[in-house]
């Protein structure tokens, strides 16, 4: 394959790459993972194995 | 502690908590090294007609005192708290951890020691002569390790987008660093690039712009991506959008360098493909922007009351005027105007102090109390000062820069209507300068006397706090009973 071919190939299979990304990203079946990863961040707070000490307030009186 | 049991693996907090620390003490050394310089430009006597204190030689200090002191102490510490934390475990190894921690503090020393005896390898943001990139490569490859270790050992299924950020950030910063760093020692204080004219500038901003794109926007946006939704106490507005954003931000980055090189030796289609590239990385730029502020939709009342959101939401705006201003300077026309002139350094600064300080600082005022078993900082009235000292400062940078540089391009071009000679001599648009150049220095102080305060305000917490313990269930042992206190969810 010569240098221009390979960089046309190239091109299109990153295009096709990334609307792969978008629609991976945006079907259904991926909706409730992210959804959980994206509050899984608030986990440790529902738990209280941290020292009472550390907990932190809501700093918007809530 | 009591509930401690063998299930119960504790977090490396240690190591974050000495990052936590130098990021502060090394944001004021550099960013004074900052007023420093920016006054000598006004005062040329103030580098007392010592070497070691000329601008050519602070300059490369300043640069890597931010960005390699400051910026990367704050983005490692960040790091290796977030991926404690996301993963549910423990960091991959506390000895190496710790490694990185005394190697990159070195390599900050010796480049405090090199730069100013003049030593320097001369590319921009790759100063350090060849035995420091070596401690450099070693500093990063123990990174590595420590870092996805830990991505490996993880308890949890999904890894969240706070990590791919800065997972792609260690991993660009690697491979730049190592290639841009290809040179061949004459002594032990002097090396030669491998690379030769037009593809040394190539290879030189192709790493240049990418430290700005993977150091300076990828693993500043894995921080946004935890403290953003941890202090609002919600969710990221779109975790798809984060997803895509994260695919496009580092699909694209990379091209971006030759912009830096418009109307040079370059070839003109590589300038053309930087400029091409530049443009389009508004849109996964805007769209991490949006995604960051929105998150606050619905609760924007907690902006005023809560200063380290402000700064958080605040270093999102600046984020998003930066990567529309970068683009447009980008174009080949407008960079014809703005290149080698103060719009060039006012942008950069949108972007650091805006940006990057902001968001960092915010960071730390959500991580220091938390760190030192506190449950706020001593002094929230201070944050928001330290806010406001911080916001005035940056405005009157990137305002007296913005005009200075738009009058320096415009003074450099102009022409005289009947010969064709230029209008004003080089050193005019110096003199014209000079009012500009004392605003940036004012801005500066501002900035500054923020750092401090801050400074005092950590002092203060970690004095009245002890370190905090923390444990995380280790779920790798789950066929024996957990703990109860972890049981109430």
């Amino acid at each position: 394959m010569d240098y221009i071919t390979w960089r046309s190939f190239y091109t299109v299979l990153v295009f096709v790459l990334f609307i792969g990304v978008v629609w991976w990203a945006f079907s259904k079946g991926s909706k409730k993972r992210f959804d959980e990863a994206a509050n899984s961040i608030f986990d440790e707070d529902k738990k209280s194995n941290v020292n009472d000490s550390t907990k932190q307030e809501s700093k918007n009186n809530e | 502690m009591s509930q401690t049991n063998p299930q119960q693996i504790e977090y490396n907090l240690k190591v974050v908590r000495q990052f936590a620390v130098v990021t502060v003490i090394w944001g004021i050394i550099g960013m004074s090294l900052g007023v420093f310089i920016a006054a000598q430009l006004i005062w040329p006597e103030l580098n007392f007609d010592t070497p070691w204190l000329t601008y050519s030689r602070l300059r490369p200090l300043h640069t890597n005192a931010v960005i390699f002191a400051f910026g990367t102490s704050a983005l490692i510490g960040t790091s290796f708290y977030i991926v404690q934390k996301t993963c549910k475990t423990a960091l991959f190894s506390d000895k190496l951890a710790s490694f990185v921690f005394w190697s990159w503090q070195t390599v900050i020393v010796l480049a405090v020691i090199t730069l100013p005896m003049g030593l320097s390898s001369t590319k921009e943001y790759a100063e350090l002569e060849w035995p420091i990139d070596i401690l450099i490569t070693l500093s990063w490859v123990a990174y590595i390790i420590v870092f996805f270790g830990t991505l490996v050992k993880r308890n949890t299924s999904h890894i969240y987008v706070a990590n791919w950020f800065y997972g792609g950030f260690i991993v660009t910063i690697a491979v730049l660093h190592i290639v841009n760093s290809m040179a061949i020692p004459v002594s032990f204080t002097k090396s030669y690039s491998l690379y030769a004219g037009a593809v040394d500038a190539m290879v030189q901003w192709w790493y240049g712009h990418n430290a700005v794109g993977f150091l300076l926007t990828a693993g500043f946006l894995g921080m946004m991506y935890y403290f953003v939704p941890k202090q609002a106490e919600r969710p990221v507005y779109s975790y798809r959008l984060s997803v895509v954003h994260f695919w496009a931000l580092i699909s694209l980055y990379i091209w971006a360098g030759p912009h830096h090189l418009h109307y040079t030796a370059l070839p003109d289609w590589a300038q053309s493909l930087g400029m091409v590239m530049s443009v389009i990385l508004f849109v996964p730029s805007w769209g991490g922007m949006i995604n960051g502020i929105m998150t606050l939709s619905g609760a924007w009342h907690k902006l005023k009351t809560d200063p380290i959101l402000r700064f958080l939401i605040v270093s999102l705006s600046f984020y998003g005027m930066s990567t529309f201003e970068g683009p447009m300077m980008a174009i080949k026309s407008v960079n014809a105007l703005s290149h080698y002139t103060d719009w060039t350094v006012g942008h950069v600064h949108s972007g650091a102090l805006g940006w990057v300080a902001m968001i960092t600082i915010g960071s730390l005022y959500y991580l220091i109390p938390r760190l030192w078993s506190q449950t706020q900082m001593h002094s929230i009235k201070w944050i928001n000062t330290h806010f406001w000292l911080h916001t005035i400062g940056v405005v009157l940078y990137i305002v007296a820069l913005w005009i200075s540089g738009v009058m320096q391009g415009l003074m450099w071009r102009a022409v005289n209507a009947t010969d064709g000679t230029l209008t004003y001599s080089f050193v005019e648009s110096v003199v014209a300068s000079y009012p500009f150049w004392f605003i940036r220095f004012v801005g500066g102080l501002f900035i500054v006397a923020g750092m401090i305060l801050m400074a005092v305000n950590v002092y203060r917490t970690i004095r009245a706090g002890k370190p905090t313990v923390e444990y995380v269930e280790d779920a790798v042992e789950h066929s024996s009973p957990a703990p109860t206190a972890t049981q109430s969810a």
